[in-house]
């Protein structure tokens, strides 16, 4: 089993959700965001998502457009990410860790190498925003060969008859945007959660995480009731934003990350 | 002569692809939207009474057919080819621009949506779509980079008055490349009302082809009036590439009779090697940016660079997918000149014809200057005349005033 099935399927034996978080890898610096990455399991991460870098991450909010802004001024790149990976499996090897972004800086690594070198690092799954379906033969075919789930995001837009398109070659666990609009933007409603949480489960045996606009313990438990996985990037990468120096910065995001867990640990009983 | 047929006019694919290029890399939230967009389309193309009205508006609202000119001053100055000029700045609004935003607007209202949003660079753009949302009644956005609101302040007053809100976008360097990001984000925000209007051949499929057919009048139009005017067909076109919009109306109804020599120009900037130009299929490598598959300038990580140069209209560090491939195929020929080249054509086209053209067909006019001095007389050149220079009055000034200060 991957590390993503194994941790989704121990969480639902202990009945509680996933809380899955995100940071720009590189923001505001490689050692900080080390420093970061490698404090959240401690601080109640059950799968990371870790950012890559690019200059147009169209579908970002201000907040995740400035921790690309801040990371590639401090000459984040793929390979640096990569090796923030490996850094980060040196001493866990249970976290899953999910690599998101937009296509370009893949295509141009060269999505053979990519692929290699992300397994080798110890990626277990990969977002690629601006990749759809419809391109699955470029990245998300190769990348499921070589044992990396690749996971899709699923939207309002995303009706009946489109769904299947988009579940077909989805793995790991179904990311479901639950607002159309960029991260970070306002949160939707619990009825719509549980709604499309209900259709989305009569179209996959995937775990299904949620994300858009989730910042406070009390939302990450509502939406803990409902999904298998709660997933929070822009309330975390304000910390970062917000922090006078690194210490403050690496304090934020693991303090909130510890309320937030706790939150997802205690919404079910 | 003879006129060898091939089949260049047929793509894109169903998937949009031009060999390789094109696409549609778009976040979920879109991809219905997009998809939806396509099947209207297609059904728009093929009905009788979409084509109508869009014929009606081109000629009494747009004010088409646009001439072609015979530019015998120019010619003369030359000493070369007989060159003809395709009159687009004569249109409403005056550039190209509206021959895409008439189409896309009647499509939007056969769509039932109410908001129209775009993104612009020199402004040209962002006005015509203004004028054509004022014209239907539907609300109007603009998304417009704060370094270009800067230099075409006059367009922006435009937008205005014709009742668009122009929103400034502080991202990246403030030019198109960063209006389009925020366009989109305002897309996926507001996917039920809103059709987005792009304003070139670029973006995710159907809008390359699209945008293409709606601009093809410029070719079709010249094919008829050089027919009329010489008896036969040009033997070569000339046309400025940004996005590659003008270009590619202009180049597309002569893809497939390969007497025809088609040039295309990108913009050089201060120069190629300085690094600092907006020419991505000069200067660039394929890449995915902004839903298609096409030559960005972007570096060794895969990062886009910003593109520069002095007409804001060209200022993109992409080009649509259909140009990608007409380069990667050799059908087109790419070249490139400098600001100061474009300045330079701009100011004789003033005085040899009394036509102030706009700094993006400067670019074309330089590589005139370049090209039909070599070549005989019986050499028919079109170039494509996209745009008037009212909007570039400051920059030019500028310019000179900045010339005029280093020989003191």
């Amino acid at each position: 089993m991957s590390r993503l099935q194994t941790r989704f399927a121990q969480l639902k034996e202990q009945n509680r959700a996933a809380l899955v978080t995100f940071v720009t890898a590189g923001d505001p610096g490689y050692d900080t965001s080390l420093a970061i990455l490698k404090g959240l399991p401690a601080a109640g991460a059950d799968v990371i998502e870790l950012g890559m870098p690019f200059t147009d991450p169209m579908a970002d909010g201000p907040a995740i457009q400035l921790a690309n802004i801040r990371a590639l001024e401090a000459k984040q790149n793929l390979l640096k990410t990569l090796q923030m990976v490996r850094e980060f499996r040196q001493d866990n090897n249970d976290t899953p860790l999910v690599l998101m972004g937009y296509f370009n800086p893949i295509h141009k690594y060269g999505v053979p190498q990519f692929i290699a070198d992300a397994k080798e690092a110890g990626v277990d799954g990969l977002i690629v925003v601006d990749m759809p379906p419809e391109h699955n033969g470029e990245l998300c075919d190769p990348a499921q060969a070589a044992g990396i789930d690749f996971i899709r995001l699923t939207t309002p837009t995303t009706d009946d008859v489109r769904l299947p398109t988009v579940l077909n070659g989805s793995s790991g666990f179904v990311y479901y945007v639950s607002v159309a609009g960029v991260t970070g933007a306002g949160a939707a409603t619990l009825e719509h959660v549980e709604e499309a949480v209900t259709r989305l489960r009569r179209h996959t045996d995937l775990p299904i995480s949620i994300g858009f606009g989730i910042r406070t313990p009390e939302q990450a438990a509502a939406i803990a009731r409902l999904a298998d996985g709660v997933v929070v990037g822009s309330a975390l990468i304000d910390h970062i934003a917000n922090a006078k120096n690194d210490q403050q910065a690496i304090d934020g995001v693991l303090s909130l990350c510890a309320a937030l867990s706790e939150g997802v640990r205690n919404a079910r009983k | 002569m003879t006129q060898s047929q091939t089949d260049l006019r047929n793509g894109p694919d169903a998937n949009g692809l031009f060999g390789a290029f094109g696409g549609r890399y778009v976040a979920e939230t879109l991809m219905p939207l997009i998809l939806d967009l396509a099947r209207e389309y297609e059904a728009a193309k093929i009905d009788p009474a979409f084509n109508e009205e869009l014929a009606y508006f081109q000629r009494d609202y747009v004010g088409r057919p646009s001439p072609l000119y015979f530019a015998e001053r120019l010619t003369e100055f030359c000493g070369g080819a007989k060159i003809y000029l395709k009159r687009e700045e004569l249109n409403h609004t005056g550039a190209h621009k509206i021959n895409n935003c008439i189409g896309q607007i009647l499509l939007a209202r056969r769509m039932g949506k109410k908001r129209i949003i775009a993104e612009t660079g020199a402004g040209m753009h962002g006005v015509a779509t203004a004028t054509v949302a004022a014209r239907f009644g539907l609300q109007c956005v603009i998304y417009m980079g704060t370094t270009d609101i800067e230099r075409q302040q006059a367009n922006v007053f435009r937008m205005k008055l014709l009742g668009a809100e122009v929103i400034p976008v502080v991202a990246g360097t403030g030019t198109l490349k960063d209006a389009m990001n925020e366009a989109l984000r305002d897309w996926v925000t507001n996917v039920d009302s809103t059709f987005y209007l792009i304003g070139t051949v670029a973006g995710p499929h159907p809008y390359p082809a699209m945008v293409r057919d709606f601009q093809a009048v410029i070719g079709k139009e010249t094919r008829d009036q050089l027919q009329a005017q010489e008896g036969r067909l040009p033997d070569s076109l000339v046309a400025c590439i940004g996005g590659g919009s003008n270009a590619m109306g202009l180049f597309h109804p002569f893809l497939d009779d390969t007497s025809v020599e088609i040039i295309g120009v990108e913009a050089a900037g201060h120069g190629i090697e300085t690094g600092k130009h907006a020419a991505s299929l000069n200067g660039g490598v394929p890449g995915v940016l902004h839903g298609n598959r096409t030559f960005l300038l972007q570096d060794e990580d895969g990062q886009i660079i910003d593109a520069h140069s002095i007409s804001a209209g060209l200022d993109y560090p992409g080009i649509g997918p259909e140009h990608a491939w007409l380069h990667d195929i050799g059908r087109v020929q790419y070249t490139s000149v400098t600001d100061d080249e474009a300045l330079d054509a701009f100011h004789k086209c003033c005085r040899l014809e009394g036509i102030i053209p706009a700094l993006e067909s400067a670019h074309a006019l330089a590589e005139v200057f370049k090209r039909a001095p070599t070549l005989p007389k019986d050499h028919l050149m079109v170039v494509n005349l996209s745009g008037r220079g009212d909007k570039d009055m400051q920059t030019v000034m500028h310019h000179m005033e900045t010339a005029k200060q280093e020989k003191h």
